[in-house]
């Protein structure tokens, strides 16, 4: 065999060496789902900016945001108006208007079973963790009318909107024993791991990124005075500090008297 | 102040205690002061407020020559006439019977210090609300009317305590209120579209 | 004109104002009986800062509910709204709420310790009965305002936990769904019971509480303070006419308790500014999704302040008995007076019985309240009726053990060491 030859055949096996470990997940792949954490970044503007692009482009289109106006949205993430009207402002609505999806509710609760809900408060209601597992544990499932299924929520109504992201990934279970509160020993399925059947327009890194930015974003739509909150925080903390040592002072004087 | 000893007298530490004193109180003022800022801010106008303050937009060729429409902004009625030229016509030979014919003490933007009151003189922009106590004046366009004797030449009655108003909005001798009908901020982003609140079409915020 | 005798020393400023003043109103013998001539022992430790601490969260928390009453909407459909339009859109509404959730927080911080003061020094036992049950009615109050307050907001917590608590007088004989009926205003926790509570949170409970406090501060200034060594200071009295032990309140305790005010402002300021829901024991996160009858949440369970006597309700496996029993664990604090029989106030003074009775006591009451947090199952339930029997013990066998117990003898003086 010559050497040209040679090296490409072993050109090849490296190749699908290297292909075959980028589709197929580490043993276990997502067994510690429920330990992933969102982070705290909140004050990470580039990360704000684009979390708000992610959820504009990709949710926008069934959940609204009734509680934050667009404009608002600008001065916080440090945007021009013309930058807010171009990248984020659909066209029809104002600066000042608040951020509603333009799904009908009644229809959206005929076509999935429920009205997606509003997300202004979902980071505060169950947490920005939850909302990152949610939206890194879909897994195909034939047997749901939406085709998907959600480890974090289970029979969620919501279809896998992200796939086409994040690719389509299957969970296998597996059978375990456990006891129940009654003493019998039962089987349950257990989640093992995630298989990852098809790839999406993302690496995995990729799609990890824009969940996290999009969680950061809901995160700050949960409060957006949070940031100020805390800067604000360390001034009155001091000033307090140094009143109640005055204070203190004060008093010491006068009990020097006390016998 | 002395009980069986309980306290003892110190005079070497009054001024210290008097420091002492002046510089807690003077620090708690600053911080009841601090504190007072968000209780009191707060009655500012809200987001919403300011958002619902924002500039108001208007198709102006939907409107007949002669007709007045009625907007809001910033809570306010604005009225907008569609003069016609007879209309326009009332407007000259009775200075001598207005109390500010130049609009010298009136409030207008610079654009609206004429006799038309207006950038455009087909178009009258006017806060609809009487500069006497705030009641909303009531069109009374046409001439000679009876309630309002034969030289009326047509403009605004308000029929709360009898201010009159010619068709630029300038207050006649006679009314209790004082100045002329106040004007505005607008502008004409484009032939047919009239927007409140703004001196200039590039301006974005609410004059 | 007869030369009117001048008031003793007025500030030299506003000489003329003030002498008119003293005149027709009496500032300076309120001045004198309540401040520079009122005196207090001097012997008075850390646990004597929480009566001037709640005056100062009372008067925070009307300051702030004032504001935000300018703002919130109350009605089913319009509540929540209000509330995060106050938190996003109106400026600083955020600021004034969070010092109002914080601040009933503290509120009940602040009172229990108060409360607890009076456990350890015997500060409910004459001739002081009477302070100690004004002071219960207005535990009762503000345990009133804070259910009323927290439905207020309409979030599920406040919808689910309005429905659990109104059900429970459903267990009263006889009249108990009627008078469920009547509460509610309608045949769930509705618009008619919002409005009803919105009304007694914002007037009525209010001004019951600054009646209630007004009072509590009389029969307190009457008796006079306890103290730590649970000695009678008026007892002995100096020539001068002052207790020997005492010290006028003003300069005093003034000057000490603004000390406490600061560092207590501190702490609120770092909930307030850093850690507003107290990771979800302040603001609790099934609050911030609107009121919902058709989803409970997985636990249902009250603000941190009521889960003592919320776990001693789930402990007991009849519903009826169960909301008797978490009464009951309200109500005794109320014979306190009469159930202790110990001739020495303070527990420096007590023997071990009655020492062990209050450590015990304090650790059930933290415990039931850890429990109160936890879903209602397996061990759960069982830490909390064994807990619930410490909680009860403390208070049925105090007449027992207070009395048998051996005693130190009590000093004549206080104990004092002079403050650096």
């Amino acid at each position: 065999m010559n050497m040209n030859r040679r090296a490409l055949i072993v050109a090849c096996v490296l190749a699908s060496g290297v292909a075959a470990a980028a589709t197929e997940p580490a043993p276990g792949a997502g067994a510690d789902w429920m330990t992933w954490r969102a982070g705290d970044d909140v004050t990470n503007l580039a990360s704000l900016q684009r979390g708000a692009r992610n959820f504009m482009g990709y949710c926008l289109g069934c959940h609204s945001l009734k509680y934050e106006r667009y404009s608002r949205l600008g001065i916080d993430l440090g945007l021009t108006p013309e930058e807010l009207q171009q990248y984020l402002i659909p066209p029809g609505d104002k600066p000042a208007d608040y951020i509603l999806t333009t799904m009908p509710a009644g229809d959206a609760a005929t076509w999935f079973g429920k009205t997606p809900p509003d997300l202004s408060l979902m980071a505060r209601a169950r947490g920005s963790d939850y909302l990152y597992q949610f939206l890194k544990t879909f897994y195909v499932d034939p047997s749901k009318p939406t085709g998907a299924d959600n480890l974090r929520l289970p029979v969620t109504a919501m279809p896998a909107v992200l796939s086409e992201l994040e690719g389509l990934k299957r969970a296998v279970f597996k059978d375990a024993q456990e006891t129940s509160a009654d003493g019998k020993s039962m089987t349950v399925h257990v989640f093992d791991h995630f298989e990852q059947i098809a790839p999406g327009r993302m690496s995995a890194e990729q799609y990890d990124a824009f969940v996290h930015d999009t969680v950061n974003f809901l995160d700050y739509v949960g409060e957006p005075t949070q940031a100020e909150r805390r800067a604000l925080g360390i001034w009155v903390v001091l000033f307090l500090l140094v009143f109640t040592w005055l204070a203190w002072l004060l008093k010491q004087q006068y009990w020097k008297d006390v016998h | 102040m002395a009980g069986d000893g309980v306290i003892g007298d110190n005079p070497v530490d009054t001024s210290r205690r008097v420091f002492l004193t002046s510089a807690t109180v003077a620090t708690g003022a600053i911080g009841v002061g601090f504190a007072l800022v968000p209780f009191i801010s707060s009655w500012m106008p809200s987001e919403r407020a300011r958002a619902f303050g924002a500039p108001t937009e208007l198709d102006i060729s939907k409107i007949d020559p002669g007709q007045m429409v009625i907007v809001f902004w910033r809570k306010q009625p604005i009225f907008v006439v569609r003069r016609t030229p007879a209309m326009l016509a009332t407007l000259a030979g009775h200075d001598d019977r207005l109390k500010d014919p130049k609009s010298e003490n009136s409030d207008q933007p610079p654009y609206a210090k004429n006799v038309q009151r207006a950038r455009n003189p087909e178009y009258l922009v006017l806060i609809g609300v009487c500069t006497h106590l705030g009641c909303m004046p009531k069109a009374r366009f046409e001439a000679a009317l009876p309630e309002l004797g034969a030289d009326w030449p047509g403009g605004f009655f308000c029929p709360c305590h009898g201010s009159r108003f010619d068709l630029s909005g300038r207050v006649f001798d006679g009314s209790p209120a004082s100045v002329n009908l106040r004007v505005p901020p607008y502008a004409y982003p484009n032939d047919h579209t009239l927007v409140i609140g703004i001196n200039d079409v590039n301006q974005k915020g609410a004059a | 004109m007869a030369a009117p005798v001048p008031p003793p020393a007025p500030p030299a400023k506003a000489g003329g104002l003030v002498a008119w003043i003293y005149k027709r109103l009496p500032v300076e013998e309120f001045i004198r009986d309540q401040a520079t001539g009122y005196y207090a022992p001097k012997n008075f430790n850390i646990w004597y800062f929480f009566g001037s601490l709640a005056l100062v969260v009372l008067v925070l928390q009307l300051a702030t509910g004032i504001f935000l009453t300018m703002f919130y909407k109350p009605g089913e459909a319009t509540s929540f709204d209000s509330v995060e339009f106050i938190m996003r859109e109106v400026q600083w509404g955020w600021l004034i709420r969070y010092m109002h959730s914080t601040g009933a927080s503290v509120f009940f911080i602040v009172v229990y310790l108060h409360m607890f003061r009076s456990l350890l020094y015997g500060s409910y036992k004459a001739p002081r009965e009477l302070l100690w049950l004004i002071g219960m009615l207005v535990y009762l109050a503000l345990m009133a305002e804070a259910f009323f307050g927290y439905v207020l907001p309409w979030g599920n917590m406040s919808f689910w936990g309005a429905q659990v608590i109104v059900n429970l007088f459903g267990t009263i004989p006889v009249i108990g769904p009627g008078l469920v009926l009547w509460i509610r205003g309608d045949y769930g926790i509705a618009d008619a019971t919002l409005g009803r509570f919105f009304a007694l949170h914002v007037a009525a409970v209010p001004l019951a509480i600054l009646l209630l406090v007004v009072l509590h501060l009389v029969a307190l200034r009457h008796a006079g303070s306890n103290n730590p060594d649970g000695i009678e200071i008026k007892e002995r009295v100096g020539a001068d006419g002052h207790p020997l032990d005492g010290i006028p309140f003003h300069p005093y305790y003034t000057v000490k308790d603004v000390v406490g005010i600061g560092v207590m402002l501190v702490m609120l300021a770092i909930v307030v500014f850093f850690v507003p829901s107290f990771g979800g024991l302040f603001l609790e996160a099934p609050n911030f999704e609107p009121a919902n009858p058709l989803s409970t949440p997985e636990h249902i369970a009250p603000v941190w302040y009521f889960t003592p006597y919320y776990a001693i309700l789930r402990a007991v496996p009849d519903q009826r008995l169960g909301a008797l029993l978490m009464f009951l664990a309200v109500a005794l604090f109320v014979f306190l007076p009469w159930l202790d029989r110990s001739p020495v106030k303070s527990m420096r003074y007590r023997g071990i019985l009655s020492r062990g009775a209050l450590a015990m006591f304090a650790v059930c009451f933290v415990v039931l309240g850890y429990l109160g947090l936890q879903p209602a199952e397996g061990l759960y339930v069982i830490l909390a009726r064994i807990f619930a029997v410490g909680y009860f013990a403390y208070f049925i066998l105090m007449p027992w053990y207070s009395r048998i117990d051996k005693v130190k003898p009590v000093p004549e003086r206080v104990v004092f060491h002079e403050h650096e």
